[in-house]
């Protein structure tokens, strides 16, 4: 195919400006002297500081975080677990199971969380149970809206599998349990591994659902909601320019991980070929 | 490596926490507040017209931009080489880390009536440039001038507008690229060796090959700019009431009313599914592309 022209190029460059200059407004202002968030007055850390020392948000992200890994691992295994028991299904039942695990990540957030929130309080009246909207039912949505992503990302790596090495092990002896942790699972993987991320960063990243179930809890980004209600403080600002910090660190880890792995195998098919 | 067993406990998950919830929905939006059945939540809707005609109209407006902006960036990127692919891809996702709010946030202070930008308009003399030519069109016309000091932006319908495109064009980017990026590349050769130009293979094979990541592209953009509810707070400064907000409006505080807010919580899900479905419908017959 063609390589870009300039103007192609120019127009890349623009987009991606468009998407990053909100970030470098944000990551700059987090080393402002002054609260203001238009006049620069001169470098500091002094927001760096204050973030260490304000509880609410230190409060809010250790949440955010439990909840989201908690969410993450538990949907990961019980997604698999379906994933599994989903491809094992005859054609029609599994589409309408596929169909109904489809809901909450094509229906609006919003419909999720205020669906959600009814059940729970009309769950807690009914029942008779004595228990408020709060931690519990914040990570019971988060399983809920986690696991369709890790069906969705384990599901394809199942059909890529050869049918015939499960019964293979079994053959020579295996166990179900343990055909399927040495056999099936290593197969499935980056599937596997794949849902997780995803399931990660869509827990870390929510807010609307998380809005309507969390009660009184409160995660970093129901924080900064109320903060933008009022006036957000630089404090905020330090902590994502860390978080992308962090984030782009990883990726870029993974990338050279990437690279270099591709590196191996092209050198094992070099030797392979001698 | 068969095991039916092992859906059952998420069948049983999905009825309580996906199946259920839904039915409350709709039996909360026919019922009144004493638990009879009743019409009114719908009646009363009728108010609220202009809120549905809002948002509609400003998702449209954002998911058109987001084609516009979106289908040529998947296009160009899908024809630079593997390496800047990637770290293309990485680059459009890299934001999506952050959280939304503060991104959104961020955007204030450059819409500001004395924010960066209206900064940066003023340092290079283009509000200047704009009273020059105002006055001297106004001179023309003998008609009075009023002299600028600044673009306003901030608190516009607008500013929701760029908001949303902003916050979603990577849901429209990324599905139209990786449908372009797979692309056989013998077909394209083979329409090139049969005497296709470029113009005619990106009409009769790119585009609609590309069709299937654009639909999805459409529904993954236009469902959460329908319903969001805080873009029009921050940057259309509570002037613009969305549905979103009209239905968060309904699940909190002093005007909480969970049946009225079911309502239009139903009515929307059914317009957008109407809307997705007949899409799709004249689409391209149905075919789906999954983006993960």
């Amino acid at each position: 195919m063609r390589q870009n022209g300039f103007l192609s190029r120019i127009f890349i460059a623009l987009v991606y400006l468009f998407l990053y200059a909100p970030i470098f407004v944000l990551i700059a202002f987090s080393f402002n002297s002054t609260k203001s968030r238009t006049v620069w007055s001169g470098f500091s850390l002094q927001w760096y500081r204050d973030l260490l020392r304000n509880a609410e948000i230190m409060d809010a992200l250790q949440t955010t975080l439990l909840v989201s890994v908690l969410a993450a691992v538990i949907a990961t295994i019980a997604g698999t677990a379906a994933a599994i028991g989903f491809f094992s299904m005859k054609r029609r039942p599994r589409g309408i199971c596929l169909a109904i695990n489809n809901i909450p990540m094509t229906n609006a957030d919003i419909i999720t969380g205020v669906s959600l929130m009814l059940l729970f309080v009309f769950a807690g009246r009914v029942l008779n149970l004595n228990f408020r909207l709060g931690f519990g039912t914040l990570l019971l949505a988060h399983i809920t809206f986690d696991i369709p992503y890790v069906i969705l990302s384990v599901l394809p790596k199942l059909r890529q599998l050869d049918p015939n090495i499960y019964e293979a092990a079994q053959d020579l002896g295996a166990t179900g349990l343990y055909a399927f942790h040495r056999v099936v699972f290593p197969e499935i993987a980056p599937g596997v591994i794949n849902g997780l991320m995803i399931a990660f960063t869509m827990s870390i990243d929510d807010f609307v659902i998380s809005y309507f179930t969390a009660g009184q809890t409160s995660t970093l980004a129901m924080v900064i909601y109320s903060m933008t209600r009022r006036k957000v403080s630089p404090e905020i600002n330090a902590l994502s320019t860390l978080m992308f910090l962090v984030v782009l660190s990883l990726l870029l880890i993974i990338n050279l991980r990437q690279i270099q792995q591709e590196r191996a195998v092209a050198k094992k098919l070099a030797h392979a070929k001698h | 490596m068969k095991n039916k067993l092992l859906g059952i406990p998420y069948i049983i998950w999905m009825a309580i926490f996906v199946v259920a919830p839904l039915i409350l929905v709709v039996i909360f939006a026919f019922t009144g507040r004493n638990g009879g059945f009743t019409l009114e939540n719908f009646s009363t809707m009728n108010q609220y017209v202009g809120v549905f005609g809002d948002s509609f109209l400003l998702a449209l407006v954002a998911t058109m931009a987001c084609i516009f902006i979106g289908y040529p960036l998947a296009y160009f990127l899908s024809r630079e080489n593997a390496a800047l692919k990637g770290m293309a891809m990485m680059l459009i996702m890299l934001p999506m880390w952050m959280n939304f709010l503060l991104r959104t946030y961020s955007w204030m202070s450059l819409l500001e009536d004395t924010g960066l930008l209206n900064r940066l308009f003023q340092a290079i003399h283009l509000i200047d440039l704009v009273n020059v030519i105002g006055s001297s069109m106004a001179g023309l016309l003998n008609q009075p001038y009023e002299p600028i000091e600044f673009f306003h932006m901030i608190n516009t319908p607008g500013a929701v507008i760029l908001g949303m495109v902003y916050n979603f064009l990577p849901f429209m980017v990324l599905p139209i690229f990786s449908v372009i990026d797979k692309i056989d590349h013998r077909v394209i050769e083979a329409a090139q060796d049969l005497g296709a130009d470029s113009t005619v293979v990106f009409r009769r094979i790119i585009f609609p090959l590309s069709l299937p990541g654009v639909l999805s592209g459409v529904t993954m953009v236009f469902i959460p700019s329908v319903s969001t509810f805080v873009i029009s707070g921050l940057l259309g400064g509570g002037k613009t009431m969305l549905l979103g907000d009209l239905i968060q409006m309904q699940f909190s505080g002093n005007t909480y009313n969970p049946n009225l807010g079911s309502a239009i919580s139903l009515v929307m899900m059914v317009i957008v599914l109407v809307c997705i479905s007949i899409m799709n419908r004249f689409g391209s017959g149905g075919e789906e592309a999954v983006v993960l």
